[in-house]
């Protein structure tokens, strides 16, 4: 008998996992943001449903700050999957519902996200929703659970979780609850590389090194867009960079880099001694327990 | 390269977060960023150095209060193997989180505190690894550099151990004598004490041989989704997406349905987008039969010697989870697999008290943290194995009603 390594009992997990919300929820939705993670669940969720095709739609809450290669990807990614995909758009949220926009340099809208994705999931009365957050990512998410029920509010209480046992998930909910589901809990960033790499996934240009204009910012590398403002005193320079992960182009940093390969780029993750949102994510380094305070308030 | 899962029990003084931070450190798995901010939070405390048990406590409730008040689950590699380390609290009032990590875990390492040798709660995380069937045990003896790094503190510690482990039937159990704090026999080999010629910690459980821990010859497979493409090409196709729970399927075997046990033959095994001839234990695959039989999600397709039981009535050792309490006569869901079916807890028969396995008949109540012998009915019949013989197909859920919260873990027994 052949024995699986760890990417397939890894993939194995995240198919199971999948079926499970497919089985089990009337409404589901896989929640897209565009990068390797959400694209990684896309490839699973391919798998896990061959020969037929993604019985769900793929929500993208499009903060209108993202790389446009990442959008262009998107969407033809779900041309070719043949899923349906549902766009909503925060600047839409943040009109209709007169929202305070972020002011100052990297003004951002991450933390606006989540009033457009409450309002998508109330308009399409989502009782699932299939997110890309793995455990490895950032401590507050290292108890959090594979199946995880928000109220009606998307609050997180870590305190009031259910348990989770065997591989058995409970996703019975009362109504204006919904649950986030996160198949690839159990990746690690390598992990995730690494099945890219076995499965021949294909991903945005940005993953990769090109030339870009950025700014040097407290010793993170912003890419120059029409998102932030530029001072008097900001150097433009032109690097060759790669992006770890791809989210708005006014919090997420580029990193030096010359891999033009998957090979290379693993290559370079092996041998990096800083994590992926220490590195990549400015928003983070705000505060020890900025992520639990933001996943309490119905972040993904 | 493998997948390793285990489960640390221990209480707050024994130095597990301690000792899963030296893991983590000294196997190179912390990195830059996350080691600053480790700086930062380590100057609050009174010594100067770093303190690696804040590495794995996430949440601010439970760094606050210094504890672990629920399972973190944490993650490295080496070159052979990636563990997924369960870190679950060892205080008496944190059963069920102790019995939740446990169940994923293929091997437990107990901690004890040199000091203080084998003490109730070993007892007690023991019980949990063997009621769970939890194939291997790792015990740490740790704090050795408290002890003097002597040998016979440690020989004493494992002669108890041993006895204990003899009456609970845990059969693969090893000793490590180590020092968490100072790295001895973690990832490094001790040299204050030579007298040890065993593995480092590390060392152990990148070479434990796991391959045995899965079934190979019950062939249990649970129906989670039927995919059904009706496209023009595809018209008939009739594909059962689910899991192998244990056992493995070729191309043309016959085999059983549940419920019904009715007989078929697999005609098509499709892995991701391929077919492959056949399919093993914890594979996520689609099968299609070559007769025109509906099946639906939670059904369980077997095959082998021995097939499952299938019952309306059965007994189940049952971890009550909710802080309501249980009573005889109250109804749950119960979900076992991919299945949901209506039950009732007919009558508890017993209470089994953790700390001695004494059966305490008849209890008045069931609280948190009870393990108790339950007789059980459900609406539909399940078709279940022992859990003491087969873990995978052997375990359920209980549901409430009307909270849907997960109230309590099953083993299941039909005798």
């Amino acid at each position: 008998m052949k024995t699986m390594n760890h990417l397939q009992l890894l993939e194995a997990e995240a198919i199971h996992i999948m079926r499970e919300v497919a089985g089990q929820f009337e409404r589901p939705c896989l929640l897209f943001s565009g990068g390797k993670d959400s694209i990684t669940l896309v490839h699973l969720a391919r798998k896990a449903f061959f020969t037929g095709k993604i019985p769900f739609p793929l929500v993208h809450i499009d903060t209108g700050h993202n790389f446009p290669e990442a959008l262009r990807f998107r969407d033809e990614l779900a041309q070719a999957t043949g899923a349906r995909l549902i766009v909503r758009n925060v600047g839409d949220t943040i009109r209709e519902k007169r929202l305070q926009e972020q002011r100052g340099k990297f003004a951002s809208r991450n933390a606006l996200q989540s009033y457009t994705l409450l309002d998508t999931i109330a308009e399409f009365e989502f009782d699932a929703c299939i997110g890309g957050a793995r455990r490895d990512e950032e401590k507050a998410r290292a108890k959090e659970r594979i199946f995880s029920v928000r109220d009606e509010f998307g609050t997180w209480d870590p305190k009031r979780q259910r348990p989770e046992l065997w591989n058995i998930y409970n996703g019975k909910i009362n109504k204006g609850e919904n649950v986030r589901v996160f198949p690839i809990s159990n990746w690690t960033e390598l992990d995730v590389w690494n099945y890219i790499q076995a499965e021949n996934v294909a991903l945005p240009s940005i993953y990769f090194a090109h030339e870009r204009q950025v700014i040097e910012h407290q010793g993170q590398l912003i890419a120059v867009s029409e998102f932030i403002q530029l001072d008097a005193h900001d150097a433009i320079l032109t690097r060759q960079v790669r992006y770890r992960t791809v989210g708005d182009m006014t919090c997420t940093a580029a990193v030096e880099s010359e891999a033009a390969s998957l090979d290379e780029v693993i290559r370079e993750i092996m041998a990096t001694r800083i994590s992926e949102r220490g590195e990549t994510r400015i928003d983070d380094r705000i505060s020890e327990a900025a992520m639990e305070d933001r996943k309490k308030n119905g972040y993904f | 390269m493998d997948l390793l899962r285990f489960i640390t029990a221990g209480s707050v003084d024994d130095g597990k977060s301690t000792l899963i931070g030296r893991l983590l450190y000294d196997s190179k798995s912390i990195l830059i960023d996350q080691l600053e901010t480790l700086e930062a939070q380590s100057k609050n405390k009174e010594n100067g150095e770093i303190d690696l048990a804040l590495l794995t406590d996430g949440l601010r409730a439970a760094r606050e209060q210094g504890i672990t008040i629920d399972v973190a689950y944490k993650y490295f590699s080496t070159p052979k193997r990636k563990f997924i380390i369960a870190d679950a609290p060892g205080h008496i009032q944190y059963t069920r989180n102790l019995v939740t990590g446990a169940s994923t875990a293929n091997l437990m390492v107990v901690l004890i505190d040199a000091r203080q040798g084998v003490i109730e709660q070993t007892r007690r995380h023991s019980i949990v690894a063997s009621l769970l069937g939890i194939p291997h045990i790792v015990v740490a003896v740790n704090k050795m550099d408290l002890a003097g790094f002597d040998k016979s503190t440690f020989e004493h510690i494992v002669a108890d151990y041993e006895a204990m482990a003899q009456s609970l039937g845990l059969k693969d159990v090893q000793y490590i004598p180590m020092s968490a704090l100072r790295g001895d026999n973690v990832v490094e080999e001790s040299a204050s004490m030579p007298w040890y010629k065993g593995p480092s910690l590390l060392a152990y459980l990148e070479d434990i041989n796991i391959s045995s821990d899965v079934n190979y010859d019950k062939f249990r497979f649970v129906v989670q989704y039927v995919i059904r493409p009706q496209t023009e090409a595809l018209h008939d196709f009739r594909g059962y997406a689910g899991l192998v729970l244990s056992g493995s399927v070729k191309k043309g075997d016959a085999v059983q349905l549940y419920p019904g046990r009715l007989t078929a033959t697999v005609q098509r095994i499709i892995s991701g987008f391929d077919d492959v001839n056949e399919a093993g234990p914890r594979e996520a695959v689609t099968l299609t039969l070559t007769e025109d039989i509906d099946l639906s999600r939670g059904d369980l397709i077997t095959s082998g010697s021995e097939l499952p039981h299938e019952e309306t009535e059965f007994d189940a050792l049952l971890c009550w989870m909710d802080s309501r309490e249980l009573a005889a006569g109250n109804k749950y869901l119960l979900q076992h697999n991919s299945r949901v079916t209506r039950s009732v807890i007919r009558e508890v028969q017993y209470r089994l008290d953790v700390n001695s396995l004494e059966k305490i008949p008849l209890p008045d109540s069931v609280k948190l943290n009870d393990v108790v012998r339950v007789r059980i009915k459900t609406q539909q019949p399940l078709a279940f194995d022992n859990f003491s013989d087969l873990r995978a197909n052997g375990c359920a859920i209980l549901i409430d009603e009307t909270s849907h919260v997960t109230v309590g873990a099953c083993l299941l027994q039909q005798n």
